[in-house]
C-alpha cells in the first residue's frame, strides 16, 4: 500500500474571536484562500498538484456555507482543476480533513492534498448553524444531551478532577505557550496574516494571557453551575445517565477551557511519488488514523478510546509514543487523557493549547498535526500522537512518525 | 342519536348546540364528531346563515374526549387511531377555514364557541379552532387541556394552534403540565378571548358585525412567525434546547406523553400549519399505541372513575354520612375532620382533653386561613365549614351520629376503651371504623358490640392531600358498613379500594419491602446514591432512603420490632434492622431530627450522609443501575401479587389504582398488575429468577405469575373484566 506523508504544515496566527480582535476585519474565504497560497507557495505548486482541498469547518453558514472549500480554492491562486470538499467533524475538523486526505493517498485515490481548516468564531458564532441534538427532542431527550461545559464539569466529576487541578493545568498551558513564543518555536508554521496590500494584519496568537496565576484563575466563576442546576437544569439529565453520582462538580471557566479565536490551518499531505515529482521532501508519515463514537452525554471522553483504538490497530503501545498533542478544549479532558494512560505531563501539549491560544474549532486538529511535528522536529523524536474530543461524543486521532 | 342540534335565527345566526343525552357532562364521540361535521357543512351551504355559534345546554360546554372510544380508537391499530385523528383535524379544520377562499382568504362565515362553564381537552380543543371564544364570568368553570396528567397530550389540534398562537414558552405550563384556568385567568393568559356577563349576546354581536379579515387565524395569515421563535430562531432554539432538558429531568425520562408532545410541538414548529396537524397526529397515534399510555389511562382515570362510583359496592340502600364522630384528635383525627367537615357533613371532634380536640379543629382553620390567602375559600365558606366541626371531649355528643371514625392511638387497650365509649352512646345502626395502619381489623373488632359494623379506614397521611382510602373488611364486617364506608370516601371526594384484613393490608405491605429492599443494598455496600438514583429513575417520587427519612427510623424500628415479635424465627428482615437499629442508636432518626440517611440543613436534604459509607463500606463491585431497579420493583410488585393471591386484595384494579394513589407506584406504568403485562409475565418471572438466584427466596416467583406466564397469559386478560385487548 502507498504510504502518505506530511510534506508541510502552516497556520495562521490565531486572533480573539471577538469584535476586537484583530482578525475580526477579515472574511473566512480571504483567510482560507491566503493559508492556500500560502502553502501553494511555500512548496512551488502549480496546477493540477493536487487532487483535492479537503477544508475543515464546523460552523458552515453564512459566509462560511455554501461550500467554503471549493470558494477558497477558486479565491486562491490555486489551479480551478482543483475541486475543494468542506468536511465538519466538529472539534476535529482539520484532523479528520488530514486524515481524510491521509487515507485517500493510501488507497490510492490521488497522490497529494491539501488539508486543512478555518473557523472565524468571532464572525460567525458557534452553534449558529443549528443542532438537531440540541432541540429535537427526540435525540436530545434519547442522547441525554447537555452542552459541552456540563460533560466536562462531568468528566472532571466522574473522574474525579478539582478545581485546583484544572486551574493548575491551565496556569501551565499560559506558561508553556509564553515560553515557546518567546522561544520562536512556531516559526516554522506560522504565516501572517496580511491585507490585500500585503501589510501584516496579525503575525502571533494574541489570545494569550502570559502570566496568568492560579490567583487570576481562582477568581473566575464556574461557567457552567447556573445552566446545569438552575435554568434549565442540565445536571439532572446528565445524572439520569450517570445515576451513581449525587451531583456534579461545576470546576470550568473562561479560564481552564479553550478560547474563542480566529484561524486556519492546512497540511500537504502526498505520497513518496508527490515529494519525487515536486522535489520535496517529507517530514513525516501519517503511521495511522482513527475515529470513534462515544456517549454523547458525557461527550468529551473521546480521545481515550480513540487513543486505544488506534494503537491497537496500530499494533503499539502507549509507551511507543514521544509527544502528545491532546486538544485543550477543556482542562479536564486532558487530565482525563493522563490518567487514563498515565502519561507524564512532561510529554502531554509541551509548548501549551488551547487554553492559552484558543481553539478554532474547523481549524484545530490541523493545528495540532502541525505543532506536534514542528517540536519532534525539535526534540527529535520519532513518534507523535495527536487526538481531540469532539461534540456528540466522538473522538479522533493521528499519528505521525518522522522520516 | 342528537349530541348537537342546529338551530338558524331570525337573525341569520345559526346555534349548534350540545347535549349529549344521559350525561352531566358533554363528551366527543365518534357519532358526535360526524353529526357536527354535517352541521358545519349545513351551516356553510345555508346562503341564509351568516355564521354560527357553537355552545352547550349544559352548565359546562365539555370534559372531553369519551376515553372509552379512545380505547376503542387503540384497538383498531394503528391505522385506524391515525385515520380517526386526522378525520378530527379534517372536521376542526373546516371549522376554522369556515368556508373561506384559500387565496385570497375572503368569504368565511364567523363561528365562535361560547363557553358556559368548563371546557377541557377536546372541550378546548374544538373552540380553539373557532373563530372566537367567548365564556361566561363562571370563576368555577375550568378551562385546559390536562390530557398529560393521564398519560397522553392534547391531540385534536390543540398543541398545534396553541403552540401556534401563544408560541412554545407561553404554551408550556398549558400543554405540559395540564394547568387549568378559571375563564378570567384564561383570558389574560390568551386562552381565549373574552368573559362577559351574557356571552351569547357577544357572540351573536361579534358574528354579525365581524369582517373577513378578522376570521383569518395568524398562522394562515402571510408573513406568520411563531411567538417566542421557532426552534432555529436564535430565541426559540434556547426555548427548544431548554425545554427537552427540563422534560427529561422532570419526567425522568419515564413518561412517554411528555417526550411526543415535545416532537409534536418541535417538528410541526418547522412545517405548515397543515402539516404540522398530520405530524401531531402521527405522535399521538404513536402515543396512544404505547403501552405505558394505555395503562396510565386506564389506571388513572378510566379505574380511578370506576373506583370511585362504586365497582366494588355491595349492592345495599344509599348509605350517605350526616353525621360523623371522630375520636382522636391528633394529625389524622383531624384531618379526617377538615375533609368531612369540608364535604358538608356534621363532624363531632372527640378528645380526652378540650385543649386537645380544640387544637384539632384549628388544623381546619389553618388549611381553611391558607385556602382564603390562595383566593380559593371565601370567609363565609370558611365559617361554613367550622361550624360543622363541634370540638369536644363529651361522647354524649356522638349522639345521632350514623358513622364512627376512630383515630387514637395505635395501641389495641387504648382502642377497645374508645369503642366501648362510643357504643353506649351511638345509634344500633351506626357503623364504626377504625383508622389504623398496622393493626389486625379483626382483633380490634372484637372490642366491639357490633363486629359486623366495625370497618377499617385507613388514611394516609397528610389526610387532606391524600388521595387514597383504604377500606378493611374485618372477618365479621357485614355489606352495610363496606357501603358506608365507600359512601363515606366518595362524600369525601378520595379514591378507595377495598381490601381484606392481613398484616400492613395493601398499601404498607408494598412499601415496607421497598424501603427495606433500599436498606439492605446500604448495608451490601451499593452505592446508595445509585439506590435513590434507580427509584427515581424507573418513576417512584422517592427514594426508599429518603422515604424511610420522611416517615422517621424510629417508626421502621417500631414496626420492626413488633412484626419480629410477631413472626417470630420467619421473620425475614434481620439484614435491614441492623442498619436502622444502627441509625437509630446514632440519633439519626430521619427528616424531623434533621438528621437520617440523608443530611439535613435548615430542614432541607443536603445529600446523603457521608458516615455512611464509613460504617457500611461501598462494595468495589457495584450492580448494574438494571438489577438495582428490579430488585426494588420487584420488591413491590411481588407483594402486591401475593396480595392478591391470599385473596387480601380482590380486584387488580384497586390494586393498580391504590398503587399509584397510595404511595406513587411508578405512575407510567399504570400500576403493579400492569407493569407485569407491559413486560409480559415471562419476563417477569425470568428477572424473579435471576434475582432470586442473587439475593434469595424473597424474589421467588409466586404462583399465580408463574401460571400466566406459563399459559400465555395476562393480568389484564385473565382479571380485568375485558381490559387487556386493549393493553396489548
Amino acid at each position: 500500500m502507498t504510504e502518505a506523508y506530511i510534506y508541510d504544515a502552516c497556520r495562521t496566527p490565531r486572533g480573539k474571536g471577538r469584535r476586537d480582535g484583530s482578525l475580526h476585519e477579515v472574511t473566512s474565504l480571504a483567510l482560507s484562500a491566503r493559508l492556500l497560497n500560502a502553502v501553494k507557495e511555500r512548496n512551488g505548486l502549480s496546477g493540477h498538484a493536487v487532487e483535492d482541498v479537503i477544508w475543515g469547518n464546523v460552523t458552515q453558514v453564512g459566509e462560511q456555507g455554501g461550500c467554503l472549500a471549493r470558494s477558497a480554492v477558486l479565491m486562491s491562486d490555486l489551479d480551478e482543476a482543483i475541486p475543494g470538499l468542506s468536511i465538519n467533524r466538529f472539534c476535529a475538523s482539520g484532523m479528520e480533513a488530514v486524515n481524510l486526505a491521509a487515507n485517500q493517498v493510501k488507497g490510492g485515490a490521488g497522490q497529494a492534498y491539501i488539508a486543512g481548516g478555518v473557523e472565524m468564531m468571532g464572525r460567525v458564532a458557534m452553534g449558529s448553524d443549528g443542532a438537531a441534538i440540541a432541540v429535537d427532542p427526540a435525540l436530545a431527550l434519547k442522547s441525554y444531551f447537555v452542552p459541552q461545559g456540563i460533560s466536562a464539569d462531568l468528566i472532571a466529576t466522574e473522574y474525579g478532577f478539582t478545581r485546583a487541578q484544572a486551574d493548575a493545568l491551565a496556569v501551565e498551558s499560559q506558561r508553556r505557550a509564553a515560553e515557546a513564543w518567546a522561544e520562536n518555536r512556531f516559526a516554522k508554521s506560522i504565516v501572517p496574516v496580511t491585507d490585500q496590500s500585503g501589510l501584516t494584519i496579525l503575525d502571533r496568537d494574541e489570545y494569550m494571557r502570559p502570566g496568568t496565576t492560579m490567583e487570576d484563575l481562582g477568581k473566575l466563576k464556574a461557567s457552567f453551575k447556573d445552566m446545569g442546576e438552575v435554568m434549565p437544569g442540565f445536571d439532572k439529565v446528565a445524572l439520569l445517565k450517570y445515576p451513581h453520582l449525587e451531583k456534579i462538580e461545576h470546576i470550568h471557566h473562561a479560564g481552564n477551557s479553550s478560547g474563542i479565536v480566529d484561524g486556519a490551518a492546512a497540511v500537504l499531505v502526498g505520497s513518496k511519488e508527490f515529494g519525487i515529482a515536486h522535489g520535496l521532501k517529507p517530514r513525516a508519515r501519517i503511521r495511522a488514523t482513527a475515529k470513534i463514537g462515544t456517549d454523547p452525554t458525557i461527550m468529551l471522553t473521546g480521545p481515550v478510546p480513540v487513543t486505544e483504538k488506534i494503537l491497537r490497530d496500530s499494533g503499539m503501545n502507549i509507551s511507543d509514543i514521544d509527544l502528545f498533542e491532546v486538544n485543550e478544549a477543556f482542562a479536564a479532558v486532558v487530565l482525563r487523557f493522563m490518567q487514563a494512560f498515565d502519561v507524564s505531563p512532561d510529554k502531554v501539549n509541551v509548548n501549551g493549547g488551547a487554553m492559552a491560544m484558543g481553539h478554532p474549532l474547523g481549524a484545530t486538529g490541523a493545528i495540532i498535526i502541525g505543532t506536534l511535528l514542528d517540536e519532534m522536529e525539535r526534540r527529535d523524536l520519532s513518534t507523535g500522537l495527536a487526538t481531540l474530543c469532539i461534540a456528540s461524543g466522538m473522538g479522533a486521532a493521528t499519528i505521525i512518525e518522522r522520516v | 342519536m342528537t349530541d348537537f342540534t342546529y338551530e338558524l335565527g331570525a337573525d341569520g345566526v345559526a346555534v349548534i348546540t350540545w347535549d349529549v343525552a344521559a350525561k352531566s357532562m358533554n363528551v366527543m364521540s365518534t357519532e358526535g364528531l360526524i353529526l357536527l361535521d354535517q352541521l358545519i357543512d349545513q351551516a356553510l351551504a345555508d346562503e341564509a346563515c351568516k355564521g354560527v355559534i357553537i355552545t352547550s345546554a349544559k352548565k359546562d360546554f365539555a370534559g372531553g374526549m369519551d376515553l372509552n372510544v379512545i380505547a376503542q380508537m387503540r384497538a383498531g391499530g394503528a391505522q385506524t387511531v391515525f385515520e380517526g385523528v386526522m378525520q378530527l383535524h379534517g372536521v376542526l379544520r373546516k371549522i376554522e377555514r369556515a368556508g373561506m377562499d384559500p387565496k385570497t382568504l375572503k368569504g368565511g362565515k364567523p363561528i365562535v364557541t361560547v363557553l358556559p362553564g368548563t371546557a377541557l381537552g377536546i372541550g378546548l380543543e374544538l373552540p380553539l379552532a373557532t373563530h372566537r371564544i367567548f365564556a361566561a364570568d363562571n370563576p368555577k368553570a375550568k378551562i385546559g387541556l390536562p390530557e398529560i396528567m393521564v398519560g397522553i397530550f392534547p391531540g385534536g389540534g390543540g398543541t398545534t394552534r396553541l403552540v401556534r398562537k401563544m408560541g412554545a414558552m407561553a404554551a408550556a405550563p398549558f400543554l405540559l403540565e395540564g394547568k387549568l384556568s378559571n375563564p378570567k385567568a384564561a383570558k389574560s393568559a390568551g386562552l381565549i378571548d373574552e368573559v362577559c356577563e351574557d356571552p351569547m349576546a357577544a357572540a351573536r354581536d361579534w358574528v354579525l358585525s365581524v369582517k373577513d379579515a378578522d376570521l383569518v387565524k395568524p398562522w394562515d395569515a402571510k408573513g406568520y412567525k411563531m411567538p417566542g421563535g421557532a426552534p432555529y430562531h436564535p430565541a426559540g432554539f434556547m426555548t427548544f434546547l431548554g425545554a427537552s432538558a427540563m422534560v427529561h429531568g422532570k419526567t425522568m425520562g419515564v413518561y412517554p406523553a411528555a417526550k411526543a408532545l415535545l416532537s409534536a410541538v418541535y417538528e410541526g414548529a418547522l412545517v405548515p400549519f397543515d402539516t404540522a396537524l398530520k405530524i401531531e397526529a402521527r405522535w399521538f397515534t404513536n402515543l396512544l399505541l404505547n403501552p405505558s399510555s394505555f395503562a396510565m389511562i386506564r389506571s388513572l382515570f378510566i379505574n380511578k372513575e370506576a373506583l370511585e362510583k362504586g365497582a366494588n359496592r355491595p349492592q345495599v340502600e344509599d348509605q350517605s354520612v350526616k353525621k360523623v364522630g371522630i375520636l382522636g384528635a391528633g394529625m389524622m383525627g383531624a384531618g379526617i375532620a377538615y375533609v368531612s367537615a369540608n364535604a358538608g357533613i356534621e363532624v363531632v371532634l372527640i378528645d380526652a382533653s378540650q385543649e386537645a380536640a380544640d387544637r384539632g379543629k384549628s388544623y381546619s382553620t389553618g388549611i381553611l386561613d391558607k385556602g382564603i390567602q390562595r383566593k380559593k375559600v371565601t370567609e363565609e365558606k370558611k365559617a361554613e365549614v367550622l361550624a360543622r366541626i363541634t370540638a369536644t371531649t363529651d361522647y354524649t355528643a356522638l349522639e345521632g351520629c350514623d358513622l364512627i371514625v376512630e383515630a387514637v392511638f395505635e395501641d389495641p387497650g387504648v382502642k377497645a376503651e374508645v369503642t366501648a365509649k362510643a357504643e353506649a352512646v351511638i345509634p344500633e345502626t351506626a357503623i364504626f371504623a377504625t383508622n389504623t395502619s398496622t393493626l389486625p381489623i379483626s382483633s380490634l373488632a372484637k372490642a366491639s358490640k357490633r363486629p359486623e359494623q366495625f370497618i377499617g379506614i385507613h388514611f394516609f397521611s397528610p389526610v387532606d392531600k391524600m388521595l387514597l382510602v383504604e377500606i378493611i373488611k374485618g372477618e365479621q364486617t357485614g355489606d352495610v358498613a363496606v357501603a358506608k364506608a365507600l359512601d363515606f370516601v366518595r362524600a369525601i371526594r378520595k379514591t378507595p379500594i377495598v381490601v381484606n384484613d392481613a398484616r400492613f393490608f395493601y398499601a404498607n405491605r408494598c412499601i415496607i419491602p421497598y424501603i427495606n429492599e433500599g436498606i439492605r443494598m446500604v448495608a451490601e455496600g451499593v452505592n446508595p446514591v445509585l439506590v435513590e438514583n434507580a427509584a427515581k429513575l424507573v418513576g417512584m417520587p422517592l427514594g426508599p432512603l429518603q422515604l424511610v427519612d420522611e416517615t422517621s427510623i424510629d417508626l421502621g424500628v417500631k414496626i420492626a420490632k413488633a412484626t419480629r415479635a410477631a413472626m417470630g424465627d420467619a421473620y425475614p428482615d434481620g439484614a435491614v434492622d441492623e442498619v436502622i437499629f444502627w441509625m437509630a442508636d446514632q440519633g439519626r432518626l430521619g427528616k424531623k431530627a434533621d438528621a437520617g440517611f440523608y443530611t439535613y440543613a435548615g430542614g432541607k436534604r443536603a445529600g446523603l450522609w457521608d458516615g455512611l459509607a464509613d460504617h457500611y463500606p461501598q462494595a468495589e463491585a457495584q450492580p448494574e443501575l438494571h438489577e438495582v431497579q428490579h430488585r426494588l420493583l420487584m420488591a413491590q410488585v411481588l407483594e402486591a401479587v401475593r396480595a392478591f393471591e391470599q385473596g387480601v386484595l380482590t380486584d387488580i384494579r384497586e390494586g393498580d389504582v391504590g398503587a399509584i394513589l397510595g404511595w406513587g407506584f411508578a405512575p407510567w406504568s399504570g400500576g403493579p398488575f400492569a407493569w407485569l403485562d407491559i413486560i409480559g409475565a415471562p419476563r417477569a418471572v425470568e428477572i424473579c429468577e435471576a434475582l432470586e438466584a442473587t439475593h434469595g427466596p424473597r424474589f421467588n416467583a409466586p404462583a399465580l405469575l408463574r401460571d400466566i406466564a406459563d399459559k400465555g397469559d395476562s393480568f389484564y386478560a385473565r382479571f380485568g373484566g375485558g381490559q387487556a385487548a386493549a393493553a396489548a
